[in-house]
């Protein structure tokens, strides 16, 4: 009888080594006269793990990790296809601290099988939501959205449900439905995750929504930085098609749609989502000025829903389970659940997919672990370039979107950046700055302009030349920027600044005389 | 770029050019709002957009030149000069500079001895900036010719660049 075991063909995985252990695998089973099933699967998301190998027994899936290529010969010969001791040996993941703490909503099925085998998906309840949804009118399928409390994830958490009344209500022949899988934010990769691990969860949400709303066409605005997201995406499509969840009449009940993927062209403002919206159209992805709202005039000039990959991944749940049922995880005024991502100088870096509430510091410490070098964590940057930076002092905060806006920062796309003691939070300023002058779409002089400007001053204060001068200028920059910015690249750029130079002002002061800022190019 | 136009794409009327997009359209499909996967395609089969079909695409789509130029100026993907045959990504945003990344890129203009957008100095790699790949829990990140590597240090990166000299490239 063959061994099943799994190993993730997720893009972190292999890009630590995954493929190679695969090899190694087979090879070592072939050698000890095993016979193996080896599928690869999404990530699990204990990515400090990967490469992991879980391994069928009867005792349920036992995991190793992380496991290099080399070792795995004489893993095999230690018993690893019998799920044997080892000090690799984790035990069955779903009781490791790391997941058993989780509540995996969105990421349910993710890192349990191939990830476009349709059938497995199904028979975990795949596709259960899309039926139930199907069988309710429209406006009764948007009304759950709001009631479930869903906002979105991709950055601004406006409520999901509001946006579709709104392209629910216009009487318009032709609406669309983009997903916004863009994902540009450093500390970020839940929607790398989801597509690579289970496309068919964001499909279902698209479907869903175009029930919703009345949309006859779907895209996915991916980054091309994610080759393995699109060909696992562009595979899933074509199966759904085949298997008659995508076309001109999805699973006999009357609705038409489809799904066609659009890449980025590695432009971070495409994020943004009227630019994005220009971007899919095929023209230089500039910000537009709202209004109109996407909502009612979005792509091609007709009402779009353009929601985030977690934001749409979260409604087949909704749809499935009820809103009251998803309305009862979270707190306040944010309801349901995040996948946060541990990143940075984080010792279990991964995906931790956790109701609102939860500390930044039970995350950073409880499952984060500390800092990957042992050394004190510094701050967190929470929500990608444009958020600020916080303090130790500010980790009693909970994941909640509120909650985050009083203590100056933003939750975003749910990505916590870790530094530790040895970073100088001047160099960071800086480097913001210079994202910003990299990135600016060039619209606004305050943003295309400032952030330049930004980058000297920076400098200047460091070098100690007309010190309180560089401050106020720093200061009036920062104001310009906010207040004269379309979108919230210039407009938050200020956040990262202000709150490390508020928060570590000693790192701003005179610099050794090597004029080396840390940061180069 | 440092690097000449490579001798196929500076003529001004080049048949392998129809041929090329011909082949092109026909794959991703002749409409204006698919300029980019145009864009795409094209680089994925030369290495880059020559300038010189920036006219045969707009009058195809019915776009004015300046529209398709300035679209494809826009985008850094987009490379409208013959590139190295292969590509370094090499990951600047936080979460890798958390991990080492300035020093590693350091690492990687000196080995390679060339800044950023710049080819090696043997012309055969080039060596871009990149704001996050995705790989943030295992940074510091680099992508080779589209495959991502993660928990890269200077040692990984030198294996890197030594397999590109084994294969001949
Ligand atoms: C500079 C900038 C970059 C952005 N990048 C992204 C992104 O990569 N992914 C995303 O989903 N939203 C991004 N957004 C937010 C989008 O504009 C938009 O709010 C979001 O796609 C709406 O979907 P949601 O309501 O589901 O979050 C960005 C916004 C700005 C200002
Ligand atoms: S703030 Fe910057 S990125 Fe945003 S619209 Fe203005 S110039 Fe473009
Ligand atoms: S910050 Fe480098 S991969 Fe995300």
């Amino acid at each position: 009888m063959s061994t099943r075991v799994y190993i993730a063909r997720d893009a972190a995985a292999r890009s630590v080594g995954a493929d190679r252990v695969a090899t190694a695998l087979a090879a070592a089973a072939t050698a000890a006269g095993r016979d193996v099933d080896i599928v690869r699967t999404g990530s699990r998301g204990l990515l400090w793990l990967e490469p992991l190998v879980e391994v069928e027994t009867p005792a349920g899936r036992v995991a190793y990790g992380p496991v290099d290529a080399r070792e795995v010969a004489a893993l095999v010969t230690a018993g690893l296809l019998d799920g044997a001791p080892h000090a690799l040996n984790v035990g069955p993941i779903e009781r490791h601290p790391y997941f058993a703490g989780q509540e995996r909503v969105v990421f349910a099925r993710c890192g349990l099988d191939q990830p476009t085998d349709l059938d497995a998906c199904v028979a975990r309840g795949g596709f259960r939501g899309l039926r139930r949804a199907l069988e309710m009118a429209p406006g009764a399928v948007v009304d759950a959205v709001r009631d479930a409390g869903l906002r979105g994830r991709g950055g601004a958490g406006f409520p999901t449900g509001i946006k579709w009344r709104t392209v629910l209500d216009q009487q318009h022949p032709r609406k669309y439905i983009v997903c916004n899988a863009d994902e540009g934010d450093s500390g970020t990769f839940s929607d790398r995750m989801l597509m690579e691990g289970d496309p068919y969860c964001l499909i279902e949400g698209m479907i869903i929504a175009a029930h919703a709303v009345g949309a006859s066409q779907g895209y996915v605005y991916l980054r091309s930085e994610y080759p393995d997201a699109h060909r696992t995406l562009a595979d899933a499509i074509a199966r759904a098609r085949a298997a008659g969840y995508l076309g001109a009449d999805v699973l006999g009940s009357g609705l038409a749609f489809d799904i066609d993927i659009r890449l980025g062209a590695g432009a971070y403002i495409c994020g943004e989502e009227t630019s994005l919206l220009d971007s899919l159209e095929g023209k230089r992805g500039q910000v537009r000025a709202k209004p109109p709202l996407p909502a009612i005039e979005g792509a091609f000039g007709c009402p779009t829903v353009v929601n985030n990959v977690i934001t749409l991944a979260s409604v087949p749940a909704i749809a499935e389970h009820g809103a009251a049922w998803y309305h009862d995880h979270g707190t306040g005024r944010s309801r349901g659940t995040l996948p946060l991502q541990l990143a940075g100088n984080i010792r279990h870096g991964g995906l931790v997919e956790k109701a609102f509430g939860v500390t930044l510091r039970e995350l950073l410490y409880d499952y984060g672990g500390g800092s990957l070098s042992g050394r004190p964590i510094k701050a967190v940057q929470v929500g990608g370039p444009l958020g600020a930076w916080l303090p130790e002092a500010a980790f009693d905060t909970p994941i909640d979107y509120e909650a985050f806006v009083a203590a100056g920062g933003m939750l975003g796309h749910g990505g916590i950046v870790v530094v530790d003691d040895t970073m100088n939070m001047a160099d960071m300023a800086r480097y913001a700055f210079e994202f910003c002058a990299i990135e600016s779409c060039g619209k606004c002089t305050p943003c295309r302009i400032g952030s330049t400007r930004g980058v000297e001053v920076v400098d200047r204060l460091r070098a100690g030349d007309r010190r309180e001068a560089s401050l106020e200028l720093l200061h009036d920059l920062c104001h310009t920027m906010r207040n004269g910015s379309l979108c919230a690249l210039g407009g938050l750029t200020p956040d990262p600044v202000e709150s490390a130079l508020k928060h570590f002002p000693e790192d701003f002061a005179l610099h050794p005389a090597t004029g080396a800022t840390g940061t180069t190019g | 770029m440092t690097t000449e136009p490579a001798a196929t794409g500076g003529a001004d009327h080049d048949p392998d050019d129809d041929t090329l997009l011909d082949r092109v359209f026909d794959a991703v499909g002749e409409r204006p709002d698919l300029l980019l996967e145009i864009f795409h395609a094209v680089q994925h089969a030369r290495g880059y957009v020559d300038a010189a079909l920036v006219p045969r695409i707009a009058d195809r789509l019915n776009l004015s030149r300046a529209d398709v130029h300035g679209a494809l100026s826009f985008y850094p993907d987009f490379a409208r000069t013959a590139a190295p045959r292969h590509v370094l990504k090499l990951c600047r945003a936080e979460a890798c500079q958390s991990v080492g990344a300035v020093a590693l890129a350091e690492h990687a203009r000196t080995r390679l001895a060339c800044d950023f957008h710049e080819a090696a100095a043997d012309g055969r790699v080039l060596l871009e900036p990149v704001y996050c790949l995705g790989n943030c829990a295992c940074a510091p990140a680099v992508m080779l010719d589209d495959e991502l590597h993660g928990r890269v240090d200077n040692a990984r990166l030198d294996a890197l660049l030594d397999d590109l000299g084994s294969d001949g490239a």
